[in-house]
């Protein structure tokens, strides 16, 4: 498994729309969780997030800020990496090529969960990287001292954006493979985590109290909750304090296993065309 | 002993349509074998269920004497279905990554892009080369294990006739140096070229199998002579009226070529002229048509 690991990590480190994806990660994450709101509180203008103080942009509130895009926007990036990194192979006709050299498929799609699981630490730990930036240049700009999280703290949430960003690189990864292809698995990811789960909070739920109760078993709330148990801000599409932080953890633990045992099983059962 | 290929019974079926039906295909150490078929007959599908790809619905297949599971294609290079690779790397990188996934060292990759002469151009992106050239990195790619039994689903398609004529000498070259190597292609030519044997295969069973001669049937003669009618007369009560056939202004004879001289003398010496006399062999591309002909027909 370790030869398709690495195989597995040139591939992704060699591929551009990698960089592109990472690129348009910490664009989107500087953006709306520092930019905006800095320029909100600097002009003193007033909007919808009047509630982000200047106190929620310092050091001192990296990680809630951090894990803030995960359940939704960014969490959107990594699934589009999980179908790409997985999804490919089917577009490009590569797995027979792949296949051929003698590696079982379940020893090539473990390597490839490795590589997407890798590649999501590497992108939570650039969003915290750029927003520790960030939050400092703001503290400096504004006379600010700073003070870090201390380093338990980093550390669950680096590990708490780490479990939410390969649950859903996952994602990705299963529908790559249960559709054997690249633009519908994005499409209808995206639908899912752009649309479905942001009707079901703000429609469904306040109407229906079984979808209120159901909203506590889907990856989506369960990804918000755990953002919001370790500091996002409210505010934040996605983040809302469902279930305590500890259930959020096992739950999007269990769907990070089950989305990969699924692709697993359905890549062994099925003909390679 | 181990064969590099043994097969029983292989069948895969899609629902109604049977892809490929009992088939029974054996190859020998060291020989390059013929998978002779036209497109849809199964050859695809076969060759597939032979490397794993898919997954037969009935039947055993057995690689170098190995069943199916880990390992299995150890020592085995393949490709299958025109060539597949990362648009984004260059060729050489491509080969480096499989030769990861075939734990085999980065020297193998030098040494087949040399073989298939694509050193040159190693370093541009896959995504840039021609058809002839992603051909030759397929190949590269089924060498690099320096394999046993080496695989190759129509391996000429989308070279120029030089590309053509060095794959064959290739594989000529690899089946002398003992590789074993089973080639399908619907080019005759191609298969007579480079093949010590030949299985055509149509609506997915296994109809002929044989060397190129002995699919191509008995030799017999062609004769000449005037007039045709008496000289058709003379060769029935000579050789027996069953094997004559008056075609194209001329006789077709279904005997030995090496009664050539005995049969001449006979008709000049019944005073019949004789313009020519000839070995005649049955073309292949005419005995691949009547198999596949009598093939259908028998399934039908």
């Amino acid at each position: 498994m370790s030869r398709s690991f690495r195989a597995e990590l040139v591939k992704l480190v060699r591929r551009p729309a990698t960089w592109l994806l990472l690129a348009i990660t910490l664009v989107l994450a500087v953006t709306f969780t520092y930019v905006f709101p800095y320029a909100s509180i600097a002009g003193g203008t007033s909007g919808p997030n009047t509630d982000r103080t200047l106190p929620m942009l310092l050091p001192d509130r990296l990680v809630g800020n951090s894990l803030g895009g995960l359940p939704v926007f960014l969490g959107s990036i990594v699934l589009i990496l999980g179908v790409l990194t997985v999804g490919g192979e089917y577009g490009w006709g590569t797995w027979k090529t792949v296949l051929s050299q003698g590696p079982s498929r379940l020893e090539v799609y473990a390597g490839k969960l490795l590589a997407l699981a890798a590649a999501a630490l590497a992108v939570v730990l650039a969003v915290f990287v750029v927003g520790a930036v960030s939050s400092v240049l703001i503290a400096l700009a504004e006379g600010q001292s700073v003070h870090w999280p201390a380093a338990g703290d980093l550390l669950t949430g680096l590990g708490a954006g780490w479990l939410i960003a390969t649950m859903w690189a996952m994602l990705g990864a299963v529908l790559a493979v249960a559709l054997r292809s690249v633009a519908l698995p994005v499409g209808l990811g995206l639908v899912w985590m752009l649309a479905v789960q942001n009707l079901l909070a703000a429609i469904a739920a306040p109407l229906l109290d079984w979808v209120a109760q159901a909203q506590k078993g889907l990856p989506g709330p369960n990804a918000g909750s755990l953002a919001a148990a370790l500091g996002a801000p409210g505010d934040t599409p996605g983040v809302a304090a469902t279930v305590g932080g500890g259930q959020a953890a096992l739950v999007v633990a269990a769907y990070l296993v089950a989305f990969a045992v699924v692709g697993g099983v359905l890549l062994r059962r099925r003909d390679i065309g | 002993m181990n064969l590099p290929v043994h097969t029983e019974g292989l069948t895969k079926r899609y629902g109604p349509l049977t892809a490929v039906d009992d088939l029974h295909l054996t190859v020998h150490p060291g020989e390059v074998y013929g998978f002779l078929g036209p497109n849809g007959a199964g050859k695809t599908t076969t060759l597939r269920m032979l490397l794993g790809l898919v997954r037969p619905t009935a039947g055993t297949v057995r690689l170098l004497g190995r069943p199916p599971g880990a390992g299995r294609l150890t020592g085995v290079g393949a490709l299958i279905e025109g060539p597949a690779f990362y648009p984004y790397l260059s060729g050489r990188d491509n080969l480096a990554v499989l030769a990861r996934y075939a734990g085999v060292g980065a020297d193998r990759v030098a040494l087949v892009l040399d073989l298939v002469d694509l050193t040159d151009r190693a370093g541009d992106r896959y995504a840039g080369y021609s058809l002839g050239m992603k051909q030759r990195l397929g190949v590269a790619a089924a060498l690099l294990k320096d394999p046993r039994l080496l695989i190759l689903d129509e391996p000429t398609n989308g070279l120029d006739p030089a590309g053509m004529a060095d794959m064959r000498m290739l594989i000529r070259r690899l089946g002398a140096g003992g590789c074993t190597v089973l080639v399908s292609s619907h080019l005759l030519g191609e298969v007579e070229q480079v093949c010590d044997r030949v299985g055509v295969i149509s609506r997915g069973r296994l109809i002929a199998e044989g060397s190129v001669a002995e699919l191509r049937g008995t030799a017999g003669l062609r004769v000449l002579a005037d007039p045709l009618d008496e000289a058709a007369a003379r060769v029935r009560t000579l050789v027996g009226a069953e094997r004559v056939r008056v075609v194209d202004g001329g006789l077709e004879l279904a005997v030995e070529p090496e009664r050539a001289a005995w049969l001449n003398a006979e008709l000049v010496g019944a005073g019949l002229a004789v313009r020519e006399l000839r070995p005649r062999e049955r073309d292949l591309e005419q005995v691949f048509f009547d198999l596949i002909e009598k093939g259908t027909a028998d399934v039908a």
